[in-house]
């Protein structure tokens, strides 16, 4: 390319070009409409809902992280999300720390639970890490059946023996987002925050060395990648994300129990990333949407039971397993495309046929 | 300079380099031998993959089985694979970029180095392209950008040319013979393609079932009757 590389390159330095600035514009207008339209048009089931989706749509993006960025699969992720709120839970009780503050402790501790949980991991791979992961996720189930939820005692799992439990305070909620419809914004600005410090993440330094361990961890360690420091800073990254996500369920939540969250939903969770799209973060928006809003749609609004859900989520898998890699995200446009070109044609076909009838 | 001193690889029961002895001199030097005879292996143990069961190799005066696999990047060391690597999901740019991240060099001159590795291969694609939606050919010279890039001091290249026509090949000797003066890095080729190891190389070794059975000037090694015996098979390959 000799000459023609300066000046051409040049003008785009860090390659920030038109798509760069369309997803920009994509996803401004998306948070607008979800912040500024979404409550005021919708009625308190469906931003309770819509609050739930911001949360597993952070979980989602963890995962999207380890799995679609590293190649790591972990089928623990929902345990940690339980973690996350357990400790969020624990330290709203005992502590008066402001919510955002909160939110950043539980996230670090959550962060180094899960690195504790991924460093015998880090020498697996595949199946087995999914393996591990998996057994993980049900050891944290049943510590938390033995424990429960804390409500408001003391010791270290912070539980009284009170049967009446009609007086306690729930966990409380930051004191500018006290409402559904606040918390719900609330809930949105911190996923977005989340889904930007991912960002930073992929589209830097770390998301390039996850990349070529992706690709493979010999040619990562030949380019002096670090490949267990970046796996264990991957590991890291996404639970602190699942353990802010956490912080925010417990206080939509307001008194968690073991039964709010249901640790072998991870395997759901990681059906939903494939089916949104494992390689990118609006995956993870439409992961959390088919999580926690399409569930919502059947058995609230259609009157069907979400069990259905399951086969939906078996077929969609398969599909996007044999056809569509890159998942939905990558696929409707690419429909939508190929729909517009056919109807262009159509009508082509349609006037044209006219004209030589005429 | 690099010296393989009785280097000595053992997997259970089978010896793939066997008191290997060998001195790299510098500039561009090929490694021959037919399948199975130790190449990859020895490259493999220059990268760290491979713990040898006894020898040493010196590289610049230093100790290279002493530094962790992926320490010996940032010393200076790069490396192809037989089977090609370059990332598919990221840029060219970002394909090299993240070499020289790791390479220790200067963030200033990040962009100079990238682009002027990637020009130097006489890559036509333009440098935020996908490397997932190039060619062969395209991926090779992308793998070469990544192999010089942030100050190399030893360019292990495996079999670069593996699937490319004769052209491309050609051409491919050509960029590869320049690496050494350009960027001061001492290119060790392995190939099959002996007319890309004769265009390329001032010196070769040759090894045959983990032996070294032949080294010095290319024209020299190839002539050596027992290097046409083990490998060519016959003397009219050239």
């Amino acid at each position: 390319m000799g000459t023609g590389n300066g000046p051409a390159a040049g003008a785009s330095w860090s390659f920030i070009d038109g798509g760069t600035l369309r997803q920009l514009g994509i996803a401004s207008a998306f948070l607008g409409v979800v912040l500024l339209v979404v409550p005021s048009t919708l009625g308190s089931d469906w931003v309770t809902t819509l609050t739930s989706v911001a949360i597993y749509s952070v979980v989602a993006a963890g995962l999207g992280i380890l799995y679609g960025r590293v190649g790591m699969i972990s089928l623990g992720q929902i345990a940690l999300l339980a973690i996350g709120t357990w400790v969020a839970t624990r330290l709203s009780y005992a502590t008066a720390l402001p919510f955002p503050v909160l939110l950043l402790v539980t996230g670090a501790i959550t962060c180094v639970v899960g690195v504790l949980i991924g460093l015998p991991a880090l020498r697996l791979s595949g199946l087995y890490l999914a393996l591990i992961t998996l057994m993980a996720a049900g050891a944290v189930t049943i510590v938390f059946k033995a424990i429960d939820f804390p409500n408001g005692g003391g010791g270290f799992t912070g539980r009284t023996a009170l049967v009446d439990l009609s007086g306690l305070e729930p966990v409380r909620r930051p004191a500018l987002a006290l409402g559904d419809t606040a918390y719900y914004r609330y809930a949105v600005i911190v996923s977005a925050l989340m889904f930007l410090l991912a960002l930073a993440h992929t589209a830097s330094k770390p998301g390039r060395a996850w990349a070529s361990i992706r690709e493979s961890e010999p040619a990562a360690l030949a380019a002096g990648v670090n490949v267990t420091v970046y796996k264990m800073w991957a590991f890291a990254l996404a639970s602190f994300m699942t353990g802010v996500a956490g912080c925010l369920l417990a206080a939509q939540i307001g008194q968690p129990t073991a039964t709010s969250i249901q640790t072998q939903d991870s395997i759901t969770l990681l059906a939903t990333v494939m089916i949104g799209g494992i390689y990118s973060l609006w995956g993870a928006v439409v992961a959390g949407a088919f999580f926690q809003l399409v569930p919502f749609i059947f058995q609230a609004q259609w009157g069907i039971s979400p069990n259905f859900l399951l086969i939906i989520f078996g077929v969609g898998l398969l599909q996007v397993l044999l056809t569509a890699p890159g998942g939905l995200v990558q696929q409707l446009p690419k429909d939508l495309a190929n729909l517009g070109r056919l109807v262009v044609k159509g009508v082509r076909k349609v006037a044209g046929g006219g004209k030589r009838s005429t | 300079m690099i010296e393989v001193k009785s280097l000595t690889v053992r997997f259970a029961g089978v010896t793939p380099i066997d008191e290997m002895s060998v001195v790299f001199p510098g500039g561009t030097c090929g490694l021959i031998g037919p399948n199975g005879a130790g190449k990859t292996t020895f490259f493999n143990v220059l990268s760290g993959f491979v713990r040898p069961a006894a020898g040493s190799i010196s590289a610049f005066g230093e100790n290279l089985l002493r530094m962790a696999d992926y320490r010996r990047a940032r010393w200076g060391l790069r490396r192809t694979f037989q089977t090609e690597m370059a990332i598919e999901k990221l840029s060219v740019y970002d394909n090299v970029a993240m070499i020289h991240e790791h390479s220790g060099a200067k963030r200033a001159s990040r962009r100079a180095d990238v682009l002027g590795a990637i020009d130097f291969v006489g890559l036509e694609a333009p440098p935020k392209a996908k490397v997932g939606g190039l060619g062969a050919r395209e991926r090779r010279l992308v793998e070469v950008a990544r192999a010089v890039v942030g100050s190399p001091r030893v360019v292990l290249l495996d079999e670069p040319a593996a699937g490319l026509p004769d052209e491309q090949t050609f051409q491919l000797g050509q960029m590869i013979q320049k690496i050494p003066e350009q960027f001061g890095a001492l290119v060790i080729l392995v190939d099959h393609d002996m007319s890309l190891v004769s265009a390329c190389c001032e010196t070769t070794a040759v090894l045959d079932f983990g032996k070294l059975i032949a080294s010095g000037p290319t024209v020299e090694v190839l002539r050596n009757e027992h290097v046409i015996r083990a490998y060519l098979g016959t003397e009219e390959v050239l």
